[in-house]
């Protein structure tokens, strides 16, 4: 039998799964609005804002439960995390907020526009500008420093500064080895959004501009990930020995490595199902191998799992509100999912009874 | 301004903006379910419309209350390290089961809002009803662990550490049905008060129009049932209060001297220097009844502790008082409403009443914010009542001004746009 930190640490790593592949997902679909370019501009951002509307929020409540989890079962490494980075997570904030109200403004806000549709979620032209603007910068910063403090937990020595000096709040994460790790996870989010993508519309130009994206993506992930890994190494050797040296390593990477390829493979066929299912699995074993090569800590070099693990008694009756949160959530989640997603554009034809 | 005070504005600012939209998300998702389930049963088709006007103006304050109530789960963290890493384990319990209940409320409010075509009537009234259920559940967690903060239970001490933690006596702590009940009475209030306000605003333009009339019946009524529970509710608490937290309930009431059969004050202005409340209204014995049930009660005055453990008195008693005289003035409304009802076939015949229903608008809202500053306020200097001290709490990071002046902006430019948009969508009824 596990122990009973390991099993939160297990529902706190599929939380993070779930987030990254889908909220991560959502800030990506915001990174093509921002991008998006040519002669079907409007139509890429329709598609994207119809995609997210019903879903973002659900989505966004993934990186609520990993906090909630975090404090409740791990409450030292909580409050270290939160205090040595606290600038970029405060940044997040930010991000957040601006991302998930920019969003809604740009659908509700009418001041340019005298159409009485209810909230459909159909994006119009008119309303870009502003709010879209806003709501498309923050869907691209928001996952770089995401991924700023995952690269800084990861790095070697984070410590609550020693000294009560501004600028030491900025030595925890302000390196060339957090931005790689920041840069890596908003582009895979952008990976992620454009396979998901060409899912969401039956028009084929427009599958075409978004297979595009994810073809391009995926290579400029694969030279970031080389990069994260080579700054590692002074960076976060602990990691990198982990990454270099464990019996687990060269399976992982084969086989994250077959996903990127079978992706590519299957979004060249244009068998965007299957690369849906390939480009969340090539990500999610990124995370994992991630995770692996963090484990025991939560916090390096003192705060492993054990060592800043609630009583028995709170990580008890944690799992078991987790389990019966579970038992609820699940089948919700599937029937959102089942009325918005599961072969939403296709076949041809569904979209227009929709 | 010192880091600390800094940080406990920032929190401050952070609540009372979330507070509106944590209302508004337990408050509109029971209006809407009302009107979709008179359409299901009466099939008129002004109750549909009703509905869906209702979620189009929800949808953007749902929205700002999902991220707003974010900030407050990070800001556990970011301004009061310490606090969490010493509560964390005791009062995670109502946060996670809260996480579920947002989930609940996430997922089933993206069916309502964009499901109207893809399921059928039934399911979609369900998944309303799945939102207005989860949203009070949520606001019940969050205030349960709130509540421990001023009745902190489940743990025993040891050298200034929690042992023997008990997470479900923890989150059933004294204070959590009585301020959780308070709570979600007072959201269906401010609701149903607000928009019964909007809506005679828009029948004194035109009292014919079917599509308000039917909005201020369901407002009224929700409102209404929350307004006059609302006394029952606040009367418990304060009893609840009086055992646990005394020097609360002093600073509420601005009762300086420890003495049997003391008066209750309507009003006045607590001067901490003199230790007097003068310019009050007092009812005789009052004080005592209400508290201990008993007219000869001794209640203990603020003179009784240590003015080092003294909230700030006056705020907390002004706000109590604002939060109790708003809370009667919409009991009597309600009753009016009632009474009105009973003996004319219309609610809406009275120019009157809706001019006082326009003015009664924002009175729940107001009651929400102060009766949460009496809640917060009332408790300082500690987090933890009686255990751990704010100022002990707060992190170590310098110049804490900077992000309380950024979430200010950032706060008040939101609430410049949302009230913008609310405004474009009632106009457009």
């Amino acid at each position: 039998m596990p122990s009973l930190e390991f099993l939160l640490a297990l529902v706190m790593l599929a939380a993070l799964t779930f987030y990254v592949l889908l909220g991560g997902a959502d800030y990506g679909g915001g990174v093509w609005d921002l991008l998006a370019r040519g002669p079907r501009a409007a139509e890429q951002r329709g598609v994207i804002a119809k995609a997210l509307a019903p879903i973002w929020e659900a989505n966004h409540v993934w990186l609520i439960l990993v906090v909630v989890v975090l404090f409740t079962a791990f409450p030292p490494a909580f409050a270290l995390i939160f205090t040595a980075l606290h600038v970029p997570l405060l940044l997040i904030l930010l991000g957040i907020i601006l991302r998930g109200s920019a969003f809604i403004f740009r659908d509700h806000d009418r001041t340019h526009r005298s159409d009485s549709e209810h909230t459909s979620g159909t994006y119009h032209p008119a309303a870009q500008s502003r709010w879209g603007r806003i709501f498309a910068t923050a869907s691209l910063l928001t996952p770089v420093l995401l991924g700023v403090v995952v690269g800084a937990v990861s790095s070697t020595n984070i410590q609550p500064p020693s000294e009560r000096t501004t600028i030491a709040y900025f030595f925890t994460w302000f390196a060339p080895f957090p931005f790689a790790v920041g840069l890596f996870a908003v582009v895979l989010f952008a990976f992620l959004a454009a396979v998901y993508l060409t899912l969401e519309t039956t028009d084929t130009a427009l599958q075409d501009d978004f297979r595009k994206r994810a073809i391009t993506s995926e290579i400029v992930a694969g030279v970031l990930a080389l990069t994260v890994f080579l700054l590692a190494g002074p960076a976060a050797p602990g990691i990198r020995e982990r990454l270099a040296n464990s019996w687990w390593t060269l399976p992982l990477q084969l086989t994250t490595a077959l996903f990127a390829l079978a992706t590519l493979a299957t979004l060249w066929t244009r068998r965007f199902h299957w690369a849906r299912v390939c480009a969340a699995a090539q990500v999610a074993l990124i995370l994992w191998g991630w995770v692996l090569a963090q484990y025991p800590y939560l916090v390096r070099p003192e705060l492993t799992l054990h060592s800043s693990a609630a009583p028995h008694a709170t990580l008890r009756a944690l799992l078991w509100a987790l389990a019966g949160g579970g038992v609820l959530l699940f089948p919700s989640y599937f029937y959102l999912f089942k009325i918005f997603k599961v072969g939403n554009a296709s076949p041809p034809g569904r979209e227009a009874a929709g | 301004m010192s880091d600390l005070l800094a940080a406990r504005s920032q929190m401050a600012f952070s609540l009372a903006f979330h507070i509106i939209f944590a209302v508004v998300g337990m408050g509109m998702p029971l209006l809407m379910v009302l009107s979709e389930w008179r359409w299901l049963r009466g099939g008129r088709s002004v109750d549909l419309q009703l509905a869906k006007r209702w979620a189009k103006g929800t949808a953007v304050l749902f929205a700002v209350g999902a991220v707003s109530g974010t900030v407050l789960s990070f800001e556990l963290g970011l301004l009061w390290p310490k606090f969490m890493a010493w509560a964390g384990a005791i009062i995670g319990m109502p946060f996670s089961l809260e996480g579920f209940a947002f989930f609940a409320e996430g997922i089933f409010l993206g069916v309502y809002l964009y499901g109207w075509d893809r399921v059928p009537p039934r399911a979609h009234l369900a998944a309303g009803i799945v939102v207005a259920v989860s949203g009070a559940a949520s606001g019940m967690f969050v205030v349960f662990a709130n509540a421990w903060m001023n009745t902190p239970a489940g743990f025993r001490l040891l050298n200034g550490q929690p042992i023997d933690i008990d997470p479900l006596a923890a989150m059933f702590n004294p204070s959590s049905w009585p301020q959780s009940i308070h709570m979600i009475l007072a959201a269906y209030t401010a609701v149903g008060f607000s928009v019964a306000g909007i809506h005679a605003y828009a029948l004194l333009r035109d009292d014919t129009h079917l599509f308000h009339r039917r909005a201020l019946e369901l407002a009224l009524l929700v409102g209404g049932i929350g307004a006059v529970l609302q006394p029952i509710s606040g009367d418990s608490l304060a009893k609840s209060v009086a055992r646990t937290q005394p020097v609360k309930l002093a600073s509420m009431e601005g009762q300086f001297p420890t003495q049997r059969a003391a008066p209750l004050r309507i009003g006045g202005w607590p001067d901490v220097a003199r230790r007097q409340t003068p310019f009050a209204i007092e009812i005789p014995a009052m004080f005592s009844f209400l508290a201990y049930r008993d007219v000869n009660a001794e209640v203990r005055g603020l003179n009784d502790f240590h003015q080092d453990i003294w909230p700030p008195v006056l705020p907390v008693h002004l706000s109590f008082q604002i939060m109790v005289g708003l809370g009667f003035a919409m009991m009597a409304i309600a009753l009016w409403a009632a009474w009105r009802q009973w003996r004319s076939p219309s609610l809406i015949a009275s120019r009157l009443f809706l001019w006082t229903l326009v003015i009664a608008a924002p009175f729940g809202f107001i009651a929400v914010e102060t009766g949460w500053m009496v809640t917060e306020l009332g408790r300082q200097p500690w987090i933890v009542q009686g255990i751990m001290r704010t100022a002990d709490a707060v992190t170590p990071m310098p110049a804490l001004v900077i992000p309380f002046l950024g979430m200010t902006i950032v706060y008040l430019v939101l609430s410049i746009v949302v009230g913008k948009v609310l405004v474009q969508e009632v106009r457009e009824t």
